[in-house]
């Protein structure tokens, strides 16, 4: 018995969610848009054949949309991320050894079975996308190998392959060469533009010209990151299944608002709510902040007077409360804050991320802190039994006027009972 | 007299179980009878949805299945994990539209979508038709 890895990834995945519980979407063109309604952030095949490109403005595309009666969605996150969490459960059906790489994006490590004379696939690609499909209705693509960087070549090459049927197996497959002789060498995983550049300089265009470089070039040329592709290229594995994911080193909570604003209260608002947010993501993370920042900027699309700054506090020890981080934040955002700008964006974000165990280490054994710290918990507790903001801090009005655009959701058909579908 | 510490064990929280306190005082020498069988509550989440991944919630709001006890407004609790076959009560994809109807599979090969209100008619599924089953219904939920 032998290992291989699966690149599992769900096709169009915000499309298929939205399809699930629509069936009238099914053959027809759809679009989900960005936060606030901006770009287009997944389209389905039928979009797709439109010329809909990805991350293209809706104004842009407000012609085809009309004539060809594209759908267009607003995000809704609050489905999407619960799928999610269903597609990677039944791929843990399959095998713990699954690395979450995305929200549509998962690593599997398989056991193959022995090589014999029996023409049966070896490691069960087919079962896993039926499974998906059948237990969720969302429809993935397989591709298998044995690494990781062949893995998600596979992938690749299944998706744009009718003949596929959604799944590429290439442990052993003598089809190896021809899949690596059609991928171009810039969509190799971990071959930046840069890197691309410089390959395709040296006369190296495809995947299977990179594979056999010299890996000593190879590691002077593009450091170890190159020289690690090159033998994942070759079949020997270097990128191991990363079941836990690397601690993160910052946090962000930001939004574009619904509408521009140029007003200061507006601001402290949106900037509260973010703070809020960011500081609950932290907490769940169990990490600490030791450096906070805000940002505001102007709508780059509009004509008027363009204005952005970004304001950092650094605290005098890391802190996971909402309290102090909106403290830090909103003093920043007083000292960036000019007036008679129009304001379209705001955000905080959070650095130098510490374990949240070391904070009981403070030198001076704050006692009110640590109560106050509690009280935070119980907070998150009672936010997540019950609903976001059911206990919130005063400043942090997630009403505002300045809330984000969210005008073409479908219900939240998983997540809330008001909004489950109805049928006849 | 040896006191030293052999070992230390942590608890083990991965589960958890919810059990009534017995808050009456127990007189010395009379333990309450029922001490012995104090268990875990019934949680309907735990057992009446077997595949949490499969699992969807769908409101009802037509009157074709009251016959079937599934009333306007009832929550039905539909399972895609398992397989639908002859007189199950399906959610079903027909074209463009989902709705509920009793799946009948005659020997003959034909497929029926079946109301169960005799003012809705049987709907013969065809080649021309998309059809598909989306779920099984396990439950249906009404107010009383």
């Amino acid at each position: 018995m032998t290992e291989a890895f699966a690149l599992v990834d769900c096709n169009n995945f915000y499309v298929s969610c939205e399809r699930v519980f629509d069936a009238g979407l099914a053959g027809k063109p759809v679009v989900v848009l960005s936060n606030n309604d901006g770009c287009v952030v997944a389209r389905s095949p039928e979009a797709k054949a439109l010329g809909i490109g990805m991350g293209v403005p809706l104004f842009k595309i407000r012609h085809l949309v009309e004539a060809h009666g594209v759908k267009v969605y607003s995000s809704n996150y609050a489905l999407y991320g619960d799928m999610s969490q269903r597609v990677m459960g039944v791929l843990q059906s399959f095998t713990p050894d699954v690395e979450i790489y995305s929200i549509d994006e998962a690593f599997m490590q398989l056991a193959v079975r022995p090589h014999g004379d029996s023409p049966v696939p070896r490691a069960p690609g087919r079962e896993i996308r039926e499974r998906v499909r059948h237990d969720t209705g969302v429809p993935v693509t397989v591709g298998i190998a044995e690494t990781k960087t062949l893995a998600k070549l596979a992938n690749h090459l299944a998706k744009n392959s009718k003949k596929a049927g959604g799944v590429l197996d290439l442990t052993d497959s003598p089809y190896r060469e021809v899949a690596l002789e059609r991928t171009p060498v810039e969509e190799v995983w971990g071959i930046g533009t840069a890197y691309a550049k410089l390959l395709r300089q040296k006369g190296i265009r495809t995947a299977l010209q990179l594979r056999d470089v010299d890996v000593a070039w190879a590691r002077r040329a593009m450091t170890v990151v190159g020289a690690r592709v090159v033998l994942e290229l070759r079949g020997v594995s270097c990128l191991p299944l990363e079941s836990c994911p690397p601690s993160k080193k910052s946090l962000t909570c930001s939004r574009t608002f619904g509408r521009s604003t140029s007003s200061l209260p507006d601001l402290r608002e949106a900037v509260a709510c973010y703070a809020t947010r960011v500081a609950e993501k932290l907490r769940r993370a169990r990490l600490a902040a030791g450096v906070v920042t805000v940002f505001v900027h102007t709508d780059r699309f509009s004509q008027g007077a363009q204005y952005f700054n970004a304001g950092t506090h650094t605290l005098a020890y890391p802190t996971d409360s909402t309290h102090e981080i909106m403290r830090c934040a909103l003093d920043a955002l007083e000292r960036i804050f000019r007036a008679g700008f129009d304001y379209r964006k705001a955000g905080v974000m959070l650095n130098s991320l510490s374990p949240a165990d070391q904070l009981t280490l403070r030198m001076f054994g704050d006692e009110r802190a640590e109560r106050f710290r509690q009280v935070l918990l119980t907070v998150d507790q009672l936010n997540r039994k019950w609903g976001r903001d059911t206990v919130r801090f005063a400043t942090a009005n997630p009403v505002g006027n300045w809330r984000t655009k969210i005008e073409r959701r479908s219900p939240r058909y998983t997540t809330r009972l008001g909004e489950v579908l109805t049928i006849n | 007299m040896d006191d030293s510490v052999a070992g230390v064990y942590l608890p083990d929280r991965r589960t958890r179980w919810a059990r009534p306190l017995i808050l009456c005082r127990v007189p010395a020498g009379f333990p309450s009878p029922a001490e012995d069988y104090v268990e875990g509550r019934i949680d309907l989440n735990r057992d009446l949805i077997k595949h949490p991944l499969s699992t969807f919630y769908i409101r009802v709001s037509g009157d074709s299945m009251v016959g079937a006890g599934i009333m306007p407004g009832a929550l039905l609790v539909v399972d895609r994990a398992v397989e639908a076959y002859d007189g199950h009560i399906v959610v079903a994809r027909i074209n463009d539209e989902l709705c509920v109807k009793r799946l009948s599979m005659g020997d003959d090969g034909r497929i029926w979508l079946l109301s169960e209100n005799e003012h809705y008619r049987p709907i013969e599924i065809t080649e021309e038709m998309e059809f598909e089953v989306w779920g099984r219904v396990i439950y249906s939920i009404s107010t009383h």
